[in-house]
């Protein structure tokens, strides 16, 4: 038997409304790290079963199955206010992942990519998805030590970003830092709620 | 270290922790849905999963992904065992915050302010 009863890992008492907001990007990117930087308690992880066209089985040629995967998904949590806790997933944004977080993506806040500047395009999955459920998302690069430098028109130009998306350069291990995108994030949405407001 | 697969928790087919009950409310509830158990209700009729479910619930408000993270059963076993346990009364459910007062400004000034204060 799991024993996870350590005190403090359930929610206050107060606390009646989640949120939900996706981190994506490709392997090591850092999605975990910023999960476990930002989080009030230990990463966890949960498991998804996802079924896809069976282009993995191809040696069995000819049996037209499909192949059940089973993908872990990192997450994380932050009691915001004494009512609201946010859930940060962290979750594979290439494409043939994508039937996994299409539910993930229903109701959620918005998304952060996390992109390495030595692999860009590796993050266009990601963006892709996130467009697609028209869920608002900000940039995040993370600055890793051996990548290499990019000016942010560069990169907005690599990643054919809408002028109003947010782009932020992180440390995702560093606290102060990592919740950068989260901020940024916000305070688009809070942006756009101006200008929904707007007669 | 992790054990050798095959005997993890998770590994069982999705009905069975159901008893093979049809998939009812379970397209309500979402990994970040908050279950919150009833003391009251009596937990001697309820299966093994429902059981554990209700045990781990107990102390205090858990979001599914985390209910199926420290009872290592996938996410979607956790949502038919949790629907059922709404359907009979023994949990409380608390659906994500829906989106359109998610762009209430309000609301976002407040989620901004608790992460700056972080």
């Amino acid at each position: 038997m799991v024993s996870a009863s350590s005190e403090g890992h359930y929610l206050a008492a107060g606390v009646t409304s989640s949120v939900k907001l996706l981190v994506l990007g490709p392997f090591a990117v850092g999605k975990t790290t910023l999960v476990r930087t930002v989080s009030e308690i230990q990463p966890l992880s949960t498991e998804e079963r996802m079924t896809e066209a069976g282009a993995l089985v191809d040696d069995l040629g000819g049996v037209e199955g499909k192949e059940t995967t089973t993908v872990a998904m990192d997450f994380g949590r932050i009691t915001l206010t004494e009512d609201i806790v946010l859930y940060l997933f962290g979750a594979p944004g290439q494409d043939r992942f994508k039937p996994m977080i299409e539910d993930l993506m229903e109701g959620a806040l918005g998304g952060i990519v996390l992109v390495d500047t030595a692999r860009i395009t590796d993050s266009w999955d990601a963006i892709g998805s996130l467009e697609e459920a028209g869920l608002a998302y900000v940039i995040a690069v993370n600055a890793f030590p051996n990548s290499p430098n990019y000016s942010e028109p560069e990169l907005r130009s690599a990643l054919d970003l809408d002028p109003s998306t947010p782009l932020v350069v992180c440390d995702v291990r560093e606290p102060k830092s990592a919740k950068d995108p989260l901020i940024a994030l916000v305070s688009y949405l809070l942006s756009r709620s101006h200008l929904e407001l707007a007669p | 270290m992790t054990p050798p697969g095959r005997r993890r928790a998770g590994m069982v087919r999705p009905y069975t922790p159901t008893g093979g009950q049809a998939i009812a409310s379970r397209a309500s509830l979402d990994l970040a849905t908050i279950l919150i158990a009833d003391q009251d209700r009596p937990l001697h009729a309820l299966s093994s999963h429902q059981h554990r479910v209700m045990e781990h619930c107990l102390p205090g408000p858990l979001s599914i992904a985390e209910v199926s993270a420290h009872l290592q059963l996938p996410g979607a076993v956790t949502k038919v065992v949790a629907a059922s346990l709404v359907d009979s009364g023994h949990l409380i459910s608390r659906a994500p915050v829906p989106a359109a007062q998610q762009h209430d400004k309000e609301f976002l000034e407040r989620l901004l302010d608790g992460l700056r204060k972080l």
